[in-house]
């Protein structure tokens, strides 16, 4: 699947295309197949999120995955840090960015 | 300590205000992320992977208590309660809110700092001994230059919008711990009969195209610092690569002009520039000196540090260095605990350091390019009392200069440049050789890990250095060894093919065991290296 994220503008926030808005949960992202040129140029356009850009995923049992590792440290937070992420009561969620 | 005039206060306080409209606009949609993107980078303010980062210029790398509070104060007011200390002795933010950027600058100006020149390709935060004015192998406190330095330096219009960034740090002693020679310039103060100038070394730099710095003058009149300086920077701007940001440093012109061909175009725009009047006034120097003049050291002091408690005395073994004063020594906290991430600093720990300076080191501390803090002037009476104040706040490792002492950079974890994690490997590696015991073993050995090419944590200046690449969308990690940031400047060498997370952790253990078996009396890693070469070690890593 092809999913798009970007930084949210005013809190540099990690965030995700969920069909009718950014979502900072990579789980709320939505397959925008062929869209994702067109989202993308309106969404910069309305300046509500930086550098938006498109990338692979896949959806599994667990939820959507990018498929670059990159993309799952942000979509967690610091690995480092797991009290910093967005599942802080689960200290082994590194392990999914791995 | 250096303290702001009236005109330093108004360019700093002018700025925060301007970059509040800035940031205003921009969220008001008035300004693309386009337009306001290299405002925000004049202002030291980053987008990384998870916020907005803010990089803090700390000039020379020194602080009083009341500016280390202010860091911590910040990092609860606007950050999640840390901070990142540096390899170019400033101190990051990972999670900043734009909207309340400004304010957090208004902060920092009210305690004479800011974060003008942190990014962009201008003259960047001006480093230096982290033992200056205290060392006791020094030649003269070299801060007033580097602070000279940095008035010049700071909103030159000709060197706003120089190739690419620039870097300069300032040492006066034979024993460098700035890693000068890996500065685009490096500027060593020096004694030549009889008199004080300054050597000038151009063209270092790491990266990924590491360079040492040749020297291109064994000696400048202090009078003409500045004026030589600017003739350095002139030629470069001149020359300098604009076409390709990889070849844009200027040890690349240095590296393809030829330090010969370099050099005479230096003393020829030099010769040049001395009757234009680019020199400071020598009054302006003088002003500056007595803020660096020797606080009052007290005499009469113990020289005897009271060894009857072992972990103490391990400690302070390790973690301290010579002062010129008798009684007194520098002493390194260390910000890198057994499993700890390489130079992060709690609210609470800031707030310690700075109150620990005021009681213990005339109200001063200073940033390490190694991520660690140093209180530059301490008793050695007081270190027993020090000591154990810090041990409480998990901030008295006695690894200054041990394997545990790693510099690592944020990686793939906080960093947008950055191709693999760096701060992991970084506790392994400690973890490890606090649990094998082998660390105690080792002695001196500087380790250095960077996740990407940008070379931020100096792995090519590592005994052992440690590279994280991308490999077809997973982490690998190349093993470099023999490098060195000190007054033998080398760069480190890899040993060959990739490790993953595990295997590099195994491998750096490995070199280690070969360091261990092959050692000759007073042999540090790096010596034994030198004398046996790469074969023994690849020999071990690969087979």
């Amino acid at each position: 699947m092809k999913i798009l994220t970007g930084n949210d503008l005013e809190s540099g926030a990690v965030v995700w295309w969920d069909g009718q808005d950014w979502s900072i949960h990579v789980n709320e992202a939505v397959d925008v197949g062929e869209d994702a040129a067109a989202i993308l140029a309106r969404e910069e356009a309305s300046r509500r999120v930086n550098v938006p850009y498109a990338i692979e995923a896949e959806r599994d049992k667990n939820g959507v995955r990018p498929a670059h590792i990159k993309d799952r440290v942000r979509a967690l937070g610091p690995t480092v840090r797991p009290d910093l992420t967005l599942k802080p009561a689960d200290p082994d969620a590194g392990n999914w960015v791995i | 300590m250096y303290k702001y005039d009236q005109y330093d206060q108004a360019m700093v306080d002018a700025r925060v205000e301007e970059f509040r409209d800035q940031a205003r606009r921009r969220i008001e949609g008035k300004l693309t992320e386009d337009q306001f993107k290299p405002l925000r980078l004049m202002n030291g303010l980053y987008l990384q992977l998870h916020a907005y980062m803010l990089r803090v210029a700390i000039p020379y790398g020194t602080l009083s208590s009341s500016q280390m509070h202010t860091l911590a104060d910040i990092a609860d007011k606007y950050d999640r309660g840390y901070g990142h200390f540096t390899t170019r002795q400033n101190i990051q933010y990972n999670w900043i809110k734009l909207e309340e950027a400004a304010d957090l600058l208004a902060d920092l100006a009210k305690v004479e700092m800011h974060a003008i020149q942190t990014s962009g390709n201008c003259i960047r935060n001006i480093s230096s001994d982290h033992f200056a004015g205290a060392a006791a192998d020094e030649l003269i406190d070299p801060r007033p230059y580097a602070e000279l330095l940095r008035q010049w330096s700071s909103f030159h219009p000709e060197f706003s919008y120089l190739p690419r960034k620039f870097k300069i740090a300032v040492i006066a002693s034979d024993t460098d711990r700035a890693a000068m020679r890996l500065h685009d310039i490096g500027i060593q103060i020096v004694e030549k009969n009889g008199e004080i100038g300054a050597a000038f070394y151009v063209g270092g730099g790491m990266g990924r195209t590491p360079m040492i710095a040749p020297q291109i003058r064994d000696f400048v009149p202090l009078d003409q610092l500045v004026t030589y300086s600017e003739a350095c920077l002139r030629v470069y701007n001149r020359h300098g690569r604009r076409d390709n940001k990889y070849k844009a440093r200027i040890k690349i012109l240095v590296h393809e002009m030829g330090a010969e061909e370099y050099t005479s175009q230096v003393e020829e725009e030099f010769a040049h520039l001395l009757d234009q009047g680019v020199e400071p006034p020598l009054a302006e120097l003088e002003r500056i000196k007595p803020f660096f003049d020797d606080p009052a050291f007290e005499t009469g002091l113990t020289t005897e540090i009271d060894r009857s408690d072992p972990d103490f005395a391990l400690w302070a073994d390790r973690n301290t260095h010579p002062h010129k004063a008798p009684g007194y020594v520098s002493a390194v906290i260390s910000l890198k605990p057994v499993g700890g991430i390489p130079g992060d600093a709690t609210t609470a720990q800031m707030h310690l350091m700075a109150d620990l300076s005021k009681q213990y080191s005339f109200d001063e501390s200073r940033v390490m390019h190694t991520q660690n803090i140093v209180l530059p002037h301490v008793k050695i009476a007081d270190l027993h009392a020090l000591w154990t104040a810090l041990n409480e706040a998990g901030l008295g490792e006695p690894n200054l200069d041990q394997v545990g002492d790693i510099i690592a950079c944020p990686g793939l974890d906080y960093c947008s440049l950055a191709n693999a994690r760096s701060i992991p490997i970084a506790q392994q590696i400690s973890e490890r050789f606090a649990a094998n015991g082998k660390g105690d073993t080792l002695g001196e050995l500087k380790l250095k890990i960077s996740g990407c090419i940008n070379a931020c944590g100096h792995h090519h200046a590592g005994h052992i250095g440690i590279l994280g690449v991308d490999k077809k969308g997973t982490e690998s990690y190349q093993l470099l060894l023999g490098g060195s940031e000190a007054e033998d400047t080398s760069l480190a060498k890899i040993t060959g093919p990739g490790f993953d997370e595990a295997g590099i952790v195994d491998a750096v253990e490995t070199a280690a065991d070969v360091y261990l078996a092959q050692k000759q009396d007073g042999e540090r890693f790096l010596d034994t290296y030198r004398r046996i070469g790469m074969a023994p070690f690849k020999e071990a890593l690969y087979g």
